[in-house]
């Protein structure tokens, strides 16, 4: 790859080793970046790990009028197809609702969008974080282990009440959702 | 010269503080700030001069004493390096005047659909466009030294800042459209919806980017000023090179990392982005190995002996040995930390919350900003003609930052993990989940108070500088081991290099600001800041 002067054989010598050294440290390197990605696609294929969402747009402006979102649509409940879905708001400077009930060990798909601001979410200690972006619908789905109350914050600058902006989610045996909500209400847990 | 470090030590003197006491008022230690506002017009400043101003004025100078030191010409184009100067003074002061009073707290990534005063976009672009000349005047200064020297190899320096202002002139494009086409019209009064979605796509491109840009006078410290000021030998020339065009190629076409959780961008480009980010370690693997094995000269030319006994013979008392062992200690934690969020699934852990914060403190204040003091203390004899500076007062202050960049971001990764989200005005400690967490912050709070102290020492070091009436000696870079190896042609220029930062990021942007730009519904109102 490289012409050396011929006068300095020790220089060329060293030059070499130095060489092979740089290749091997290379090929490790080359190994390690492979590893990740390969550990990527895997946990991506195989544990359908993907970060959440495709591309839905909705009105920001009319969406508390008609809708998917107006504000009775909203909380947990179980569609037609028998899945749990749990939708919400977020505005400055709250959830809607505020409390939300999930089951424990069963598949939650959450779908959810903003009214004004960037606002985003995550739950407690789990891998349930999402970004709310006014204009689009944020969906991902998820399973809670363990039941319980933790906290949800909501996690991008939003304004100046952002710090404020706290919403909690109960986690609750799958029995005893199912028994709250087959009647086909929009479950939560604000206390009235 | 001088003055770019100046104004970039004062700003980030000043904004350290603002920091300090955002630290502060939002612990334990201290009762829920009165007004919020103040938190984040705050946090606000403490970004901006921080990532914008701190670090371009430091690029600029340092490229500026480069053009002079490794070309060993004057630099060409004074005049417009004072107007780029007093451009990005008067961008700063423009931008910070509406933070100061309360009518930009937007952050300094700006999140719309909130809209601050338009005098902070506009002095944010002043500051670019300042920058802009720089780019400028280190292409014709490095065109103008070739044409004198034909076939001659670029100075490894050179070569490096070039391509740091390169990279800078493509990475600005993506938030300079966002603030004249999407953001200016709205602050100005002409539209009152925005998309906030194509907006955030357009800062991904900067946002991330801009961080090599940061690095670049760090990554040029570590080729070309740490082998000769530890007395040894740069272990590859090339490998220094291939680091600098791998930068160029890979620095963009990753930006959509930063929106993994969001749903204005599809599963699919968030994978490409996430394979182009595990590239973009490369450069930075390869750096470790050759500044190590560079180490590794200086300490057998010292006497030592043994696998790795050769560590004891390093020359611990100097300042400059101290700071590349705590930049890359800290680069390597931080540079983990890194490979974590970058990866499509484990980001969801983390995503947003104080990790993130503790990530980027930990690589930039830590790992490149303790280089930007290096730089400053080893550019001080030659700007101001003092005396050698007080080595261990210079090694306190390093000592210091180490530790108290550690004492701030460690807490921050672990509450990170537990949840805790970022910039919070205040957190209710009285609540028991958040109660278990609080004396993390009262930590880092410390951490920050030794950071403020070692700053000011610095300040302090550099001030006080005594005068010398002798020369200082005549500025060296260092000396490569393959010094006498011609260097292959692909990497002695940037034609092929600019390209494909070009066409890489025309691919892996393309798509999604074209699919954002045709959806109807995308645009929301403006949400006004700071009572316009």
């Amino acid at each position: 790859m490289n012409s050396v002067s011929p006068a300095h054989d020790s220089a060329a010598h060293s030059h070499g080793v130095a060489l092979a050294a740089e290749r091997r440290w290379s090929v490790i390197v080359a190994v390690i970046i492979t590893l990740l990605v390969l550990m990527m696609i895997f946990t991506g294929l195989h544990w359908g790990a993907m970060p959440p969402s495709r591309v839905e747009t909705i009105n920001s402006r009319t969406l508390h009028l008609s809708g998917e979102f107006v504000e009775n649509n909203l909380g947990t409940s179980i569609g037609a197809d028998g899945k749990v879905v749990a939708r919400l708001i977020a505005q400055q400077y709250s959830f809607e609702p505020q409390c939300i009930v999930v089951p424990a060990e069963m598949p939650v798909t959450f779908r959810g969008t903003s009214t004004d601001a960037v606002h985003g979410f995550v739950v407690g200690t789990t891998n349930a974080n999402v970004m709310l972006i006014p204009g689009f619908v944020a969906t991902f789905t998820t399973t809670f282990k363990k039941t319980g109350e933790q906290l949800m914050p909501c996690h991008e600058y939003c304004g100046t009440g952002h710090e404020a902006m706290w919403a909690r989610v109960q986690v609750i045996p799958p029995g005893e959702f199912m028994a709250r909500a087959n009647g086909g209400q929009r479950l939560n847990c604000v206390s009235r | 010269m001088l003055a770019h470090f100046s104004v970039a030590f004062a700003a980030f003197v000043l904004a350290i503080i603002l920091g300090e006491w955002q630290m502060f008022v939002r612990s334990p230690l201290h009762a829920w700030v009165n007004n919020p506002e103040h938190y984040y017009r705050s946090v606000t400043m403490h970004g901006t001069a921080m990532a914008y101003v701190l670090p371009t004025l430091i690029a600029m100078g340092f490229g500026y004493a480069i053009t002079e030191l490794a070309l060993k010409r004057p630099l060409i184009g004074v005049r417009w390096a004072w107007g780029g100067f007093w451009l990005v003074i008067a961008g700063t002061l423009m931008a910070s005047t509406p933070v100061a009073l309360g009518k930009a707290s937007v952050l300094y990534t700006f999140y719309p659909p909130m809209i601050g005063s338009p005098f902070f976009y506009l002095g944010v672009v002043l500051v670019v466009v300042g920058s802009w000349i720089w780019v400028a005047l280190m292409s014709i200064n490095l065109r103008a030294w070739r044409t004198e020297n034909p076939g001659q190899t670029v100075p490894l320096a050179m070569f490096g800042n070039v391509a740091g202002a390169y990279l800078w002139a493509w990475t600005s494009i993506g938030a300079a459209i966002e603030i004249l086409f999407l953001i200016l019209p709205v602050a100005l009064g002409f539209k009152d919806t925005i998309d906030a979605g194509l907006s955030r796509v357009f800062f991904s491109w900067t946002l991330h980017a801009i961080v090599y840009f940061w690095l670049m006078p760090t990554y040029i410290a570590f080729y070309t000023i740490v082998p000769r000021a530890v007395g040894g030998r740069l272990y590859s020339d090339t490998m220094g090179r291939v680091a600098f065009v791998l930068f160029l190629v890979f620095s963009m076409p990753i930006g959509i990392h930063h929106l993994f959780a969001d749903p204005q961008v599809g599963a699919g480009f968030k994978f490409v982005h996430a394979v182009f980010t595990a590239m973009v370690s490369v450069p930075t693997l390869l750096t470790v190995f050759t500044i190590v094995a560079s180490l590794e000269i200086a300490a057998r030319l010292r006497g030592g002996k043994g696998l790795v006994g050769w560590v004891k013979a390093l020359p611990w008392d100097r300042p400059m040995m101290l700071a590349v062992t705590f930049s890359f200690i800290m680069l390597g934690l931080g540079g983990a930390g890194g490979i974590i969020n970058m990866s499509y699934q484990l980001n969801e852990t983390v995503h947003n919350t104080q990790w993130v914060t503790g990530h980027f403190h930990l690589i930039f204040g830590g790992a490149i900003v303790i280089m930007y003091l290096m730089i400053a203390y080893e550019l001080w004899p030659q700007l101001t003609n003092c005396a050698p500076l007080p080595r261990r007062l210079i090694n306190t202050q390093l000592w210091l930052w180490f530790i108290g960049m550690l004492v701030l971001s460690l807490p921050w990764h672990w509450v990170g993990l537990l949840g805790m989200p970022r910039r919070m005005a205040y957190f209710d400690y009285t609540h028991p989940d958040l109660h278990a967490q609080a004396w993390t912050v009262t930590v880092s709070t410390f951490g920050g108070l030794l950071l403020v102290i070692s700053a000011l020492l610095f300040v302090f070091i550099l001030v006080r500088a005594r005068k010398s009436t002798a020369r200082p000696d005549p500025f060296a870079f260092s000396v490569s081991l393959d010094a006498g190896v011609k260097t292959p042609v692909a990497l002695n220029g940037f034609g092929i290099w600019v390209g494909m930062m070009i066409a890489l990021t025309v691919v892996n942007y393309g798509f999604p600001i074209a699919q954002l730009a045709v959806l109807k519904d995308t645009n929301v109102p403006a949400i006004p800041v700071g009572g316009r």
